[in-house]
């Protein structure tokens, strides 16, 4: 069972090496009630596998999405999601809090 | 995130040893800092308290946002004695993320298929523990009933900075297990840091209530209460 941010960045790590383009999304702040604490961690592969969470399933959808243009261009992002930011993005967390997520690529090195 | 940042992370952490990942979040630009490096870092201070609280979270420091993600040391518990109790332990721990290892030099006692998914070592706790090593990210529990088994283990224990000792036992089991650590040089202080009767008062009964309130004790030493009392 992969449910330990222990867990998922070792899978972060063993994915890359297998030569699977990687994301990592960070939960980086909180507001108000949000379902997973600050450090916790979503991968994400290019084909859209993933474990872990950041929201216990709320964002996911879109944080696999976005993690995907990570993956392409090479660029991290900050997302946020929440009830009070309904302009930049559609999907809510029905608990009414607020949640930053940290999207980054995993840079493989030839060396390794 | 570059992959060698990544594989050291997770290589530092399973030699149970800290780091703190500081990610610029405007630039990306990213360090690892391991845990002996802290002191000398420009970021020392908030490093050092986020390490504390084993807390990730962004910090402000010299006008610029940082993210740290925090690797404390895995939490780990280290029981003497393959009983019934640490049985209805392991898989609960397995839940609760905290990595199980039972000693337990009685070898009917100490076997896989009592003890499946589980670091079993069927040693004396005077062979195994040195080479284990017991840390401020152990807890140490006695469970053997035994004072030849259990023993061994209290002493390392009280000599080293584990933040949860317990021991199984009545009262008067404690009271004569009291004498014998006081005999071995150990203080009243010393002494103090085990908690017996083990586990929170829950009016625990079977092995798998007793196991509860031990890992409830344990995870209430490791975060600290929350709640105000009403």
């Amino acid at each position: 069972m992969i449910s330990t941010d222990t867990d998922i960045l070792r899978a972060a790590e063993e994915w890359s090496r297998s030569g699977r383009q990687v994301a990592v999304a960070t939960v980086v702040e909180t507001w108000g009630s949000a379902p997973r604490p600050v450090g916790s961690h979503l991968v994400i592969d290019a084909e859209g596998n993933f474990v872990g969470s950041v929201s216990g399933g709320c964002v996911e959808g879109a944080v696999v999405a976005e993690a995907a243009d990570v993956i392409a261009d090479g660029k991290a992002r900050m997302l946020e999601f929440g009830v009070a930011d309904e302009t930049a993005w559609k999907v809510g967390l029905s608990c009414g809090g607020r949640i930053k997520v940290y999207v980054e690529p995993v840079r493989a090195e030839a060396a390794l | 995130m570059d992959l060698s940042v990544l594989a050291t992370l997770n290589a530092e952490r399973e030699a149970r040893r800290a780091t703190v990942l500081v990610t610029d979040i405007t630039a990306g630009t990213q360090r690892l800092v391991k845990q002996d490096d802290i002191a000398a870092d420009p970021l020392a201070e908030p490093l050092e308290k986020q390490l504390r609280m084993a807390k990730s979270g962004m910090v402000e420091a010299e006008g610029k946002a940082y993210f740290l993600t925090v690797q404390a040391p895995h939490p780990r518990v280290v029981v003497t004695g393959a009983v019934h109790i640490s049985q209805a332990m392991a898989p609960m721990a397995k839940t609760l993320d905290l990595d199980l290892v039972i000693i337990d030099p009685r070898t009917a006692f100490a076997t896989p298929e009592r003890f499946p998914d589980v670091t079993l070592l069927p040693e004396w706790p005077e062979e195994a523990i040195p080479r284990i090593g017991l840390d401020g990210y152990t807890a140490f529990v006695a469970l053997t009933h035994d004072p030849k088994i259990d023993d061994p283990g209290l002493d390392a224990a009280l000599r080293s900075n584990c933040f949860y000792i317990g021991a199984l036992g009545s009262r008067k089991t404690h009271g004569k297990r009291v004498e014998r650590l006081t005999a071995a040089g150990f203080d009243q202080e010393a002494i103090g840091r085990i908690h017996a009767p083990i586990g929170l008062d829950i009016g625990a009964v079977s092995p798998a209530e007793i196991a509860l309130s031990i890992l409830a004790e344990i995870v209430n030493t490791l975060r600290g209460p929350r709640r105000k009392p009403i």
